[in-house]
């Protein structure tokens, strides 16, 4: 059903019309980097203050308060241009490995941040300056680094097509993807 | 003098070529320099940010950016290493591409502006530079350095 809605949007005018404009899709293209510099530098500068390794001299809070209303900013541009990037090129993304494995780790990042802001940062004015960071916020700030590096990673790699159903792919990459195989019915 | 027999010798070393010839050398080096992109972003932003007048407000300019000098440092050591060992293995191809002057031209400036005028402006004393200059200064930062990306992702689509 989803491949069904990426093979319909794929056929819109306004999808064509960017996935084939000259500049349209590589602005966007430019827009999402720029994006991703302003929404993951200020997320990586808090994730480095919760691992103790930069700022120490600023409350914690004052980091969360200050800095994250400009990662949300960007998220939202992130969310908006990686939305279109999408929009342009559905049916090959859709069946991307790359693609899939960042959105799962977009759900695990997101858990993180929930996972953070709910159960650690409500009590952070507690050790807001402190040398000794509780160990769960240290580890809240590594996970995030780590999922985040991966997404980026995971990210770059859409544009290969290594792994595309157009080509001859082994069983688990096929599963992997919902390619349509010769044996397999619609 | 034509720098196209210099751009030809990087694409014909023994790197550029290993780095052409592998399926995943390319990306991998890619990847980390986007990785670097973060870090270098948040130790620039983060201070121009502040001598805008936005951000970490309460705290002082010269000690966020002694804060942050290491690790622009090293995410541009980061960026200059990975950024030259991609650009071997397609001189050519970046020889013949306009953003790719746009991204050096912009970078040679950026990294000048920022180890001189940026430099002398927020290791500063507090209140020895203008609100007005200071926001100048963070504005052409941000500038230079947006161009330096745009440039780079640019090379990609020529």
């Amino acid at each position: 059903m989803i491949l069904k809605f990426c093979e319909w949007l794929a056929e819109t005018p306004w999808s064509i019309a960017l996935h084939e404009s000259r500049y349209g899709y590589t602005t966007v293209e430019s827009v999402h980097v720029w994006a991703l510099c302003s929404f993951l530098s200020m997320a990586v500068l808090l994730d480095l203050r919760l691992l103790g390794v930069t700022l120490r001299s600023v409350p914690v809070t004052t980091v969360i308060r200050r800095l994250l209303p400009w990662s949300k900013a960007g998220f939202a541009v992130m969310v908006v241009s990686g939305a279109m990037l999408f929009f342009a090129i559905p049916v090959r993304t859709y069946h991307s490995i790359f693609f899939r494995s960042k959105l799962v780790l977009l759900v695990l990042a997101g858990l993180n941040v929930w996972w953070f802001h709910s159960r650690t940062e409500p009590g952070a004015a507690a050790w807001d300056l402190s040398p000794n960071i509780p160990r769960r916020a240290r580890l809240a700030g590594a996970v995030s680094l780590a999922l985040w590096a991966a997404i980026v990673v995971a990210g770059r790699m859409i544009a290969y097509n290594w792994f595309d159903c157009d080509r001859p792919q082994s069983a688990i990459v096929n599963w992997a993807e919902s390619c349509e195989t010769e044996n397999s019915e619609r | 003098m034509s720098l196209l027999p210099l751009f030809q010798w990087c694409e014909d070393s023994r790197v550029g070529e290993a780095i052409r010839t592998s399926k995943w050398l390319f990306p991998g080096i890619e990847s980390i320099h986007l990785l670097g992109l973060v870090v270098i972003a948040a130790a620039v932003l983060v201070v121009d940010m502040r001598l805008f007048g936005v951000g970490l407000r309460e705290h002082p300019v010269a000690r966020l950016a002694r804060d942050m000098q290491p690790w622009l440092v090293g995410s541009l050591c980061v960026m200059l290493l990975t950024g030259f060992l991609l650009f071997l293995s397609e001189s050519i191809k970046c020889y013949y591409s306009f953003a790719f002057w746009i991204k050096m031209t912009s970078l040679a400036l950026a990294i000048i502006f920022t180890f001189t005028i940026r430099r002398r402006v927020v290791f500063s004393d507090e209140g020895a530079v203008s609100p007005g200059w200071s926001k100048v200064v963070a504005v052409t930062s941000v500038v230079l350095w947006a161009g330096v990306g745009w440039g780079g992702r640019w090379i990609g689509f020529s």
